[in-house]
Order: C-alpha cells, then sequence, then structure tokens
C-alpha cells in the first residue's frame, strides 16, 4: 500500500454500492432510523425535563406523594424505568424489524464476494 | 493493626490474588493482535455486558455517589440518572455501529472513510486524555481508600498506595491484554452487585422494607429535614450553580457514549447484535447497581455517626457496611467493612486496568502504527508498541496521581464526561448520520471540544479564585489570592458540547474534500448490515 493510499481511505468496493441501492437496505435504513431517531429525541427532552424541574419546579418536586416519597424521587425512579422501558422496546424491534434485513444483506455480500 | 485491618488487608491481598491469577491465565490465551486487544472478539454477550458493567461502575459511581448522598442527599441521586440514561445514546446511536466498522479503536469508526493521520492522531490525543482524567480519579480514590481503612493518614502511604495500584494495572494490561482486563472486570462487577446487594438487603431490613420510612430517618439524622430529600441543598444556592448543574447534566448524559474504554469494549463480542446484547445487559445490572446506591446512600445518612461522615464521605457505603453488620467494634462490623472494602478496591483495579489498556491501544494502533509508521509496522511490533505505551501510560498516571491528590474525584470523573461529549461523541455521531462529514470537521470537532473542556476548567473556580468565605482558605487547585478565573461554571459542558457540535459543522462546509462522501456508501452499509465487519477469532 502507498503512503498516499493509507492517507485517504481509498478501499472502495463496489459490493457496497450494489447491496446499498438495494430495496432491503432503504428498508432497513428508515427502520432503524424510524425507531432510533425520535426515542432519541424523546428520552433526551424527557431527561433534560427532569433536570429542569430539578431546578426551577421546586414546588412540584418537593410535593409529598405519600409518606417522604416526593414527586423528585418518583420523577427520577421513572427515568430509571423510562430508560428500561425503550431499551427493551428496541431489542425486540430490532430483533422483528432489523436484525433480519441486515443478516440478508450480510449473506449476499458474502455470495458476491465469494463470487469475485 | 487490629483485627479488622489485618481482614481487611487479607481481603485486599485475595483480591489481588485472583486477578494476578486471572491475567496470567489470560496471557497463555493471547497470542495475536485481536486477542491482544479485543479478547479475541469472543466474549458473548451476556459477559461483555457483565464486563461493561465492571468497566462503568467505577469508584466514583461505588463510592462517589453513596457518599454525595449521604452528604447532600437527593441531589447526589442525580448524578446515577444521568449516568444510566446515556446508555441509550450507546445503545441506540453508537454501540452496534461501532461493532461493524471498526477494529479496535474509536479512532478506526472515524478514519473508516476520512483522511487516516490527522483524524487519528486527533481521536488518539482525545482518548489518551480522557482515559488519563479518569485514571487519575481512580487513583485518588485508591490511595485515600485504603489510607482510611488502615487508619493511617500518611501522605507517604497514600503515595505507596498509588504506586502499587499504578504497578498492578501495567502489570494487568501487558500480561493479561483485553482477555484479562476484560475477566477481571466480570469478577468485580460480580463481587460488586452481590457485595452491594447484601449491604442493601441489610439496611432495608432495619427499616422493615419501608422506603419511606429509610428516606425519614435519613432526613432526620442529616439535620437538614425535608431539604435532604429534595433537589436543591448542593445545586440550587444560585443561579450559576443551577447552570453548573444543567452543565453537569449534559455532560453525564452526553458522555458515556463517547467514553473511549467503553467503545472498545464493543469489538470484544462476534457481532453486533451481541454488542447490542452486551448493552441491554450493561443498562440491566447498571440500573440496578444506581437503585442499590439510593439505598446506600440514604442508609449511611440514616445510620452512620455524621461526624464520621462528614470527615469521610467517600467512605459511607464502607462505613454503612460496618454498621449494619454490628457496628465498630463488633465481628459482623469488622467482617462487612473489610469485604466491601475489598470490593470497592477490586472496583477500582478493574477500571485503571481497563483504561490503561484503552489508552495503549489507541497509541500503539493509532498514532505509532498510521500516523508515525503510515499503516506499515508490522503486528509484533504494534503489540510491542502497546505495551510499552501502557507502562508508559501507567507511570505518567502515577507521577501526576500524587500531586492530584487534592482533587475532587467527582470532579475528575466528570471533566472526563465533559472532554467525552464534547470532542468524541459529535464526530462519532456526524460521522455515522451525515454523509457530507470529511476530515477537517472531524478534526475541528475533536480538538475543539478537547481544548474548549479543557480551557475553560482551567479557568474556572475549579482551578483558581474560589475561596471558603468563612476561613478564608483556598477550594480551588491554586492557593487562595491567585485568581484567574472568568468562566463561572465548574462544569463546561454547556458550553463545550455545542461547540463540538458547531466546529464540526463548520469544519465540514469550508472543506472541499469529495472522498468522504462516496465513502459513506460503503461506511453505512457496513455499519447497518455488518457486511465485511472484523469476525471473531477461533482457536
Amino acid at each position: 500500500m502507498s503512503d498516499e493510499a493509507h492517507d485517504q481511505a481509498h478501499r472502495h468496493d463496489p459490493v457496497y454500492d450494489r447491496l446499498h441501492a438495494t430495496a432491503e437496505f432503504r428498508a432497513l435504513r428508515s427502520a432503524y432510523r424510524k425507531f432510533v431517531f425520535p426515542a432519541t429525541v424523546a428520552f433526551l427532552a424527557w431527561y433534560l425535563l427532569y433536570v429542569f424541574c430539578s431546578n426551577w419546579a421546586e414546588d412540584f418536586m418537593n410535593y409529598k406523594l405519600f409518606g417522604n416519597i416526593n414527586v423528585a424521587l418518583v420523577f427520577g425512579l421513572l427515568q430509571f424505568v423510562t430508560t428500561f422501558g425503550i431499551a427493551y422496546l428496541y431489542a425486540n424491534y430490532s430483533t422483528k424489524n432489523l436484525d433480519p434485513l441486515a443478516r440478508k444483506l450480510d449473506e449476499e455480500y458474502e455470495i458476491e464476494k465469494r463470487q469475485l | 493493626m487490629d483485627g479488622s485491618q489485618i481482614l481487611t488487608t487479607v481481603l485486599f491481598l485475595a483480591v489481588v490474588a485472583i486477578t494476578v491469577g486471572i491475567t496470567f491465565w489470560a496471557s497463555r490465551q493471547t497470542k495475536t493482535a485481536a486477542d491482544y486487544y479485543a479478547g479475541g472478539r469472543g466474549f458473548s454477550g451476556f459477559q461483555n455486558g457483565l464486563a461493561i458493567g465492571g468497566d462503568y461502575m467505577s469508584a466514583a459511581s461505588f463510592l462517589g455517589i453513596s457518599g454525595a448522598i449521604a452528604l447532600s442527599g437527593y441531589d447526589g441521586f442525580l448524578y446515577s440518572i444521568g449516568f444510566l440514561v446515556a446508555w441509550l445514546v450507546a445503545l441506540l446511536l453508537v454501540a452496534e455501529v461501532l461493532r461493524n466498522s471498526g477494529r479496535y479503536t474509536m479512532a478506526d469508526q472515524l478514519a473508516y472513510r476520512m483522511k487516516q493521520r490527522p483524524v487519528r492522531m486527533a481521536a488518539a490525543t482525545s482518548t489518551v486524555v480522557v482515559s488519563i482524567f479518569y485514571l487519575l480519579a481512580q487513583m485518588v480514590g485508591a490511595g485515600a481508600l485504603v489510607a482510611l481503612l488502615l487508619g493511617v493518614e500518611d501522605q507517604a502511604v497514600k503515595n505507596i498506595v498509588i504506586l502499587f495500584v499504578g504497578a498492578l494495572m501495567i502489570f494487568y494490561v501487558t500480561v493479561g491484554g483485553m482477555k484479562g482486563t476484560t475477566w477481571v472486570q466480570i469478577v468485580k462487577a460480580v463481587l460488586l452487585m452481590t457485595g452491594s446487594a447484601l449491604i442493601v438487603i441489610l439496611v432495608l431490613a432495619q427499616f422493615g422494607f419501608n422506603l419511606s420510612e429509610l428516606l425519614g430517618s435519613a432526613a432526620d439524622a442529616s439535620g437538614k429535614g425535608d431539604a435532604f430529600l429534595q433537589p436543591g441543598l448542593k445545586y440550587g444556592l444560585s443561579f450559576t450553580s443551577e447552570m453548573d448543574f444543567v452543565s453537569l447534566g449534559l455532560a453525564l448524559v452526553l458522555g458515556t457514549a463517547g467514553l473511549p474504554h467503553i467503545l472498545i469494549r464493543f469489538y470484544t463480542v462476534p457481532t453486533s447484535a451481541d454488542a447490542r446484547k452486551s448493552v441491554l445487559w450493561a443498562i440491566g445490572l447498571i440500573g440496578v447497581f444506581y437503585l442499590f446506591t439510593l439505598v446506600l446512600g440514604f442508609g449511611a445518612a440514616a445510620l452512620v455517626d455524621p461526624a464520621t461522615l462528614d470527615k469521610a464521605g467517600n467512605l459511607a457505603a464502607p462505613l454503612l457496611a460496618q454498621e449494619v453488620g454490628g457496628g465498630e467494634g463488633s465481628v459482623g462490623g469488622a467482617v462487612l467493612l473489610a469485604l466491601i472494602s475489598a470490593v470497592a478496591f477490586a472496583t477500582i483495579l478493574a477500571v485503571v486496568a481497563g483504561l490503561t489498556l484503552t489508552s495503549s491501544v489507541s497509541v500503539a494502533h493509532d498514532i505509532y502504527n498510521s500516523v508515525i509508521k503510515h499503516g506499515k509496522a508490522s503486528e509484533k511490533d504494534e503489540l510491542k508498541v502497546s505495551r510499552w505505551a501502557a507502562a508508559g501510560i501507567g507511570l505518567i498516571a502515577i507521577l501526576l496521581a500524587i500531586p492530584a491528590q487534592s482533587l475532587n474525584i467527582a470532579f475528575l470523573v466528570a471533566l472526563a464526561f465533559a472532554v467525552a461529549a464534547s470532542a468524541n461523541l459529535p464526530a462519532i455521531i456526524y460521522n455515522m448520520f451525515w454523509k457530507r462529514f470529511n476530515t477537517r470537521g472531524a478534526v475541528w470537532s475533536i480538538y475543539g471540544g478537547l481544548i474548549s473542556c479543557v480551557g475553560l476548567v482551567f479557568f474556572s473556580p475549579v482551578v483558581s479564585g474560589k475561596v471558603d468565605p468563612a476561613t478564608g482558605d483556598s477550594l480551588s487547585l491554586f492557593p487562595a489570592g491567585i485568581d484567574f478565573s472568568w468562566f463561572p461554571l465548574e462544569n463546561p459542558g454547556i458550553i463545550s458540547i455545542p461547540l463540538g457540535f458547531f466546529l464540526g459543522w463548520l469544519g465540514t462546509v469550508t472543506s472541499k474534500e469529495p472522498e468522504t462522501a462516496e465513502r459513506y456508501i460503503e461506511l453505512e452499509v457496513r455499519a447497518l448490515t455488518g457486511a465485511g465487519s472484523e469476525k471473531a477469532i477461533t482457536h
């Protein structure tokens, strides 16, 4: 490998171009983005809401729901619940909607590579 | 030494003996670069999930968060939440993509479609900086922990402990490589979870498993009443401290997915689906652990003598173990104190090993092979450099940790997170999702995020100009009287993270590098399908 080739990544492989143009790949990419983009916006907004309430919504956060359990504690624990929830949903979603497509494209890649 | 200190010493030595044994065992199975750097990519999702937990639940989490809750109540809990929610960024946007498109380091993923040398140099620089800040936090913690447990306040003893921990971590990494480091982290994760579960059960039993009662006792014992259970005790003092809190919150939630020692753990599994599984296990484990720290922190506030706590907030968890075991002087108390202290020590050892490995791999793979040898170094030479780099970084960490002992552990960790979020995350996200992103954008965002982050801290009250209003003593790194601070916040993230993203954009649009967009097609296919990704090694 020459210095120049190393300095700029040039390992261009035409098999990737063909896979990129398939309907399966477009379906995979849109299925991936359809889940992760809204989910990221949602959990970041939900987390920032918690941070802002901790700073600037004292009366709300300090309200005692029962015993010594106040809204701040429940809000904090809800962040745990939503984190576990989103992780669980993503695990199911990707097993069902992403993995089969990814596997199929990966197999196609292996087959094309062997034919070259 | 009294009985409990002898027991503590014995358990510490047992932890050392077990981890040294694991390291020798792992060294016999480490042959190739992929073994040394990535454990042969042969770990299962569950094993790697445990190891990620072992890598992530540092002394700052175990001792720091439970101590912070014990001292400032609810505000300590805020750390846990940021540290946990952050894992969703890693799960959704980073883990699988990185596994499919890289080989050994964070830089691999960026270098996939960029000019190799500048991008690798930048990524390796920020990897080493983040790792060293994080290492310092752990080593300072180790010194304080051991000195306090053995009842010595002598500076020389703390220095010896730091030296000893440093020597051990160099040994783990140079001899055991990624395989040894991973198993040390797995053992530590199991010890930490079991040990803290035991204390949590003992604490809750004292309050009839009623959380509300535990909180009530903690609030009463703290002398602060309901305020102890509400946000704002630590951060609600002024508008500046509130902004500091927002800034910290941002760094915590965006930093995890840019921590190099976490990122390289995704290379130790065979496929991207296993990388996803490991993050899922890690989220479960880390989430449960942070719920434990909530009980440990409030438990310490309720049960441990407040005068003792004030003196050693970072030791809240071990002191609580002593208390629920029967108190000072009792056999149960001594056993549990020794046990939890040994767990804390194992925690520190596992984390420092992971950090040293990460930075040495980056020095060898990115700087030595790519930047210096133009990608033509032999595997054997690269491995040799990596081992020397581990020794060198270990030595630097030891030399820096000795004078850094006055620094606050939680602050050092927060700074590492801020650098990771400002320098690394923007480049990783742009690289995956923005076709036009190019070399200049990557280099500007990494150096820009890194320099602004460290620079803002240098001109903040952390370094100079903060004095205790009552005594006039300096609360900064520099002595009282020297004040060159002009940035009011202690946490730089609120400025440096958006700046990292902005510079990544600006660098990209002002550069006319055409090739990266073409190569983006290849990166995208590979990242999402795993086609052509690095395979596991079978021996």
